[in-house]
C-alpha cells in the first residue's frame, strides 16, 4: 500500500544529567554563558520562592497551594524565550514563567492566599490569570493569536498545559483551530508525568504528547524539560516559525511533579518513593549547577551568597502578601459588570450595612 | 455499629450496591487507587478491580459522554465530578442525552446514571471549587437532583440514586463531609427520592434549606427554641422532582417561611419554592417569605468567602423580620 504521510518526533536535549553537553553545536543564547547562567540564578530564585510557600501554606498562613518543584527549567525556559507583546496563557503552576512576564510572588501568594487581587498582577496586563479548570486556556490562546493573524501583528500566544490537561477537548480543540488557521500559537504540553493521581501512560496511548499536534498539522517536537538549554532553544525557535507566520507548535517538555500535585494532595497514597528519589537524579538545577561551574562560570561561594539573596527578595514579597488587607464586603461585587446593574448596586448596600450591623 | 461521617456512608452505599449489583461501577478522575481527592471511593478499587473503579483520562466531557455511552448499554455508571466547579464541560452530554435520552427515544433507550458532585463552598478551596450550582440542572428537564446533608441520607439517598432508572446529579455537601458522625445500618435500605424530610418540627415558622445550609438552619432554630419560638426545618434534600406539598403542609400550619440556600439568589432555588408558595398558599402567609441566600455575585475566594454564604446571624435576623409582620 502506498504511504500517504509519515511522521516522526525529534527529541531535543543539550545537556545531561551529569551536566555534561551531549551536543557542542549550542544554541544562540547559550554560546554567551552569561545567559545560562542568568537562567540559572532565576530557576534558584524561583525554588527559593516555592519552598517558601509550601512552608507558608504549612503555617496556615497560605491556601491550597501548587508547587512547582521540579519544573524551574521549563518554566524558566519558556518566560524569559517569550517577548512583551506577546501572551502568556498558563495553567497554575508556572510561577518562573510568570516571574519572567514581570509578576511578582507577591501576586502568587495572593491568588493561592484567596484575593482575587493576585490575578490582576504586575505582569504583562494582555497575559491571561491562572487557569484552574484546566486546558480552557488553550483556546483562549489561540483565540489571542487570532486576534494577532487578524491584525497583521508579530505576537504569539504561548500556553501551558500539564499532561493530564493534554486529554482534555478543549487542548483537541486549539491544537486543531491552530493547524486550521496557521495561527501564531504555541503549546507548551508540560508532562510532569502525574496528573494527581493518574500517570502520564494511563492519560492516552500516545507513545509521545508532542505528537497530539500531528493531528492539527501543527510542528511537534519533545524536549528534556528539565534542560533549561534545550527548553530555551525549543522556544525560540516555535517562536521565530510562529512569528514569522509559519504556523504553531506543539512542544513536549518532559519534567517531573517532585511534589504533590497541590499542598491538599499526599502522593505517598499511589507513588513509588522509588520513582521519586530517580527522578531527583533528573531534576534541573542540579545538572546546571556543574555545567556551570565546570564552565567556570559559578562557584558553591557565589550560590551561597545568590541564595541568600533570594532568601531576602522572597521575604520581601511574602511580608507585602501578609500585610495586604482583606478586601471590604463590597469587592465581591466590584467588577462584576462595567456597567453595574441596580439591583446588584442594591445587593451591594446591604452586604454593606450588613458589615456594619 | 460504628458511627460514620457523611462521606463514609457514601463511599459504604457505593460498596453496597457495588457488591450486589455488577452492572454497577464508578469511573472519575482520581477514583482510583487514590480513592477520591475526597476519598469517596477509597478502597473500592482494592476490592472491586480497576475494570469497576476506572480511572479516566483527565477531561470532564469524556467522563460525562462516556458515562451516557455506558448507561445505554446496560451499566450502571457512578461518575464523579471532581469538584463542582468542573461539572461545566459536562453539561453538553448531561443535558442534551442523559436527561433526554429516554424522551427522544420513546422509551427505546435510558439513562439510568449518578453523577456525583462534592458541591459548595466553605472550605478555603481555590477558585472553581466552591460553586453552589444546582439550580442549573434544577431547570433541566429530565433530570433528578439530590442533595444530602446527613451521612444517613447520603446512604439512603445514593442508593435510591444508583437504582433509579434515570440521570441522577448527586450533589454532596462537601462543608459537612466530615461535620458529624451518626450509626448507619449497612442494610441497602434506600430512602425516597421524592420526598423532603422535616428534621424538626415548629409551629410558630417554617425553615426550608438543603445542603450545607441546613448545620447552620439547625443551629438557627436551636438559638430560636431558646428564645421561645418553634421553628420547623424542612432539609428540600430532593430538589427535583419537589416534594412541595410537605413544605406547603408546614407553611399552612405555621404561616411563615424563610429559605436558606448558598447559591446566589436570582434564580436560585428558593425562588421556586417562594413561587409555588405565593401560587398555592398566599392566604395561609402571614408574612411575606424570606430567602437568605448567597449574593448574586460569584463566591469569592476563601478571604471573604464567609461573608458571602448565609450565616446563623443572617438567617435569624430574617426570621425576626418574618416574625415581627
Amino acid at each position: 500500500m502506498p504511504i500517504v504521510a509519515n511522521f516522526e518526533i525529534e527529541y531535543l536535549q543539550y545537556l545531561g544529567t551529569d551536566g555534561r553537553l551531549l551536543n557542542d553545536d549550542l544554541p544562540e543564547f547559550a554560546q554567551d554563558k552569561k545567559n545560562v547562567l542568568e537562567l540559572f540564578k532565576q530557576m534558584l530564585f524561583v525554588r527559593s520562592f516555592d519552598t517558601k510557600a509550601v512552608a507558608l501554606q504549612r503555617t496556615g498562613k497560605l491556601g491550597t497551594y501548587a508547587s512547582c518543584l521540579g519544573h524551574e527549567a521549563t518554566h524558566i525556559g519558556i518566560g524569559s524565550a517569550m517577548q512583551y507583546d506577546d501572551v502568556f496563557a498558563p495553567s497554575y503552576r508556572e510561577y518562573g514563567a510568570m516571574f519572567m512576564r514581570g509578576v511578582k510572588p507577591r501576586d502568587v501568594l495572593m491568588y493561592w492566599g484567596g484575593d482575587e487581587r493576585g490575578n490582576n498582577f504586575s505582569g504583562p496586563p494582555h497575559d491571561y490569570a491562572f487557569c484552574v479548570p484546566i486546558a480552557t486556556q488553550c483556546l483562549h490562546a489561540a483565540g489571542a493569536a487570532l486576534t494577532f493573524k487578524l491584525r497583521g501583528e508579530p505576537r504569539v500566544a504561548v500556553s501551558c498545559v500539564g499532561d493530564g490537561g493534554s486529554s482534555k477537548t478543549d487542548t483537541y480543540a486549539a491544537i486543531n483551530s491552530a493547524g486550521a488557521y496557521t495561527l501564531p500559537f504555541i503549546l507548551c504540553i508540560i508532562n510532569n508525568g502525574w496528573a494527581i493521581s493518574v500517570p502520564r501512560k494511563a492519560q492516552t496511548g500516545a507513545k509521545t504528547l508532542a505528537q497530539k499536534g500531528i493531528a492539527g498539522g501543527l510542528h511537534c517536537l519533545q524536549v528534556d524539560g528539565n534542560d533549561i538549554i534545550a527548553v530555551r532553544a525549543a522556544m525560540d525557535h516555535a517562536l521565530k516559525l510562529a512569528r514569522n507566520g509559519h504556523g504553531g507548535s506543539v512542544i513536549e517538555f518532559v519534567t517531573y511533579r517532585l511534589a504533590d500535585h497541590t499542598t491538599a494532595d499526599d502522593a505517598r497514597r499511589y507513588r513509588d518513593d522509588a520513582e521519586v528519589k530517580s527522578a531527583w537524579e533528573r531534576e534541573p538545577i542540579s545538572r546546571l549547577r556543574t555545567y556551570l561551574i565546570n564552565e567556570k562560570m559559578w562557584s558553591e561561594t557565589e550560590e551561597a551568597a545568590w541564595k541568600e539573596e533570594c532568601g531576602r527578595l522572597v521575604d520581601i514579597e511574602v511580608n507585602a502578601y501578609l500585610e495586604t488587607k482583606v478586601q471590604p464586603v463590597e469587592a465581591m461585587f466590584d467588577y462584576l459588570y462595567g456597567d453595574m446593574p441596580a439591583d446588584i448596586l442594591a445587593q451591594r448596600a446591604d452586604a454593606i450595612a450588613w458589615e456594619k450591623r | 455499629m460504628a458511627a460514620i461521617t457523611l462521606i463514609e456512608a457514601i463511599t459504604q452505599a457505593l460498596a453496597y450496591e457495588m457488591r450486589h449489583d455488577e452492572s454497577v461501577l464508578v469511573l472519575g478522575e482520581d477514583v482510583g487507587i487514590n480513592g477520591g481527592v475526597f476519598r469517596a471511593t477509597a478502597g473500592l478499587q482494592q476490592i472491586f478491580g480497576d475494570q469497576r473503579v476506572l480511572d479516566t483520562p483527565l477531561d470532564e466531557t469524556t467522563i460525562a459522554g462516556l458515562t451516557v455511552g455506558l448507561a445505554t448499554q446496560g451499566m450502571k455508571p457512578i461518575a464523579e465530578a471532581q469538584f463542582d466547579g468542573f461539572m461545566y464541560p459536562m453539561v453538553d452530554h448531561i443535558i442534551c442525552h442523559a436527561a433526554r435520552m429516554r424522551y427522544r427515544t420513546r422509551g427505546r433507550l435510558t439513562c439510568p446514571m449518578v453523577l456525583r458532585v462534592p458541591w459548595g463552598g466553605g472550605i478555603r478551596a481555590p477558585e472553581h471549587h466552591s460553586e453552589a450550582n444546582e439550580s442549573i440542572f434544577t431547570n433541566v428537564p429530565g433530570l433528578r437532583v439530590v442533595m444530602p446533608s446527613s451521612p444517613q441520607r447520603a446512604y439512603g439517598l445514593l442508593l435510591a440514586a444508583i437504582r433509579d432508572p434515570d440521570p441522577v446529579i448527586f450533589f454532596e455537601p462537601k462543608r459537612i463531609y466530615r461535620q458529624y458522625k451518626e450509626e448507619v445500618p449497612d442494610d441497602g435500605e434506600a430512602l425516597p427520592l421524592d420526598v423532603c424530610f422535616v428534621l424538626r418540627d415548629g409551629s410558630d415558622v417554617t425553615l426550608v434549606s438543603w445542603g450545607s445550609q441546613i448545620k447552620e438552619t439547625l443551629e438557627t432554630a436551636d438559638a430560636l427554641a431558646k428564645e421561645g419560638i418553634s421553628a420547623e426545618v424542612i432539609d428540600v434534600a430532593c430538589l427535583k422532582p419537589l416534594d412541595f406539598d410537605t413544605i406547603l403542609q408546614s407553611v399552612k400550619k405555621t404561616g411563615r417561611c424563610v429559605i436558606i440556600h448558598e447559591a446566589a439568589k436570582t434564580a436560585g432555588f428558593g425562588a421556586e419554592i417562594a413561587a409555588r408558595l405565593a401560587e398555592e398558599a398566599l392566604y395561609d402567609l402571614q408574612a411575606p417569605v424570606e430567602r437568605v441566600t448567597g449574593y448574586d455575585t460569584h463566591i469569592p475566594l476563601f478571604r471573604l468567602e464567609m461573608k458571602y454564604l448565609p450565616s446563623v446571624e443572617k438567617i435569624l435576623a430574617a426570621v425576626k423580620r418574618c416574625l415581627s409582620v
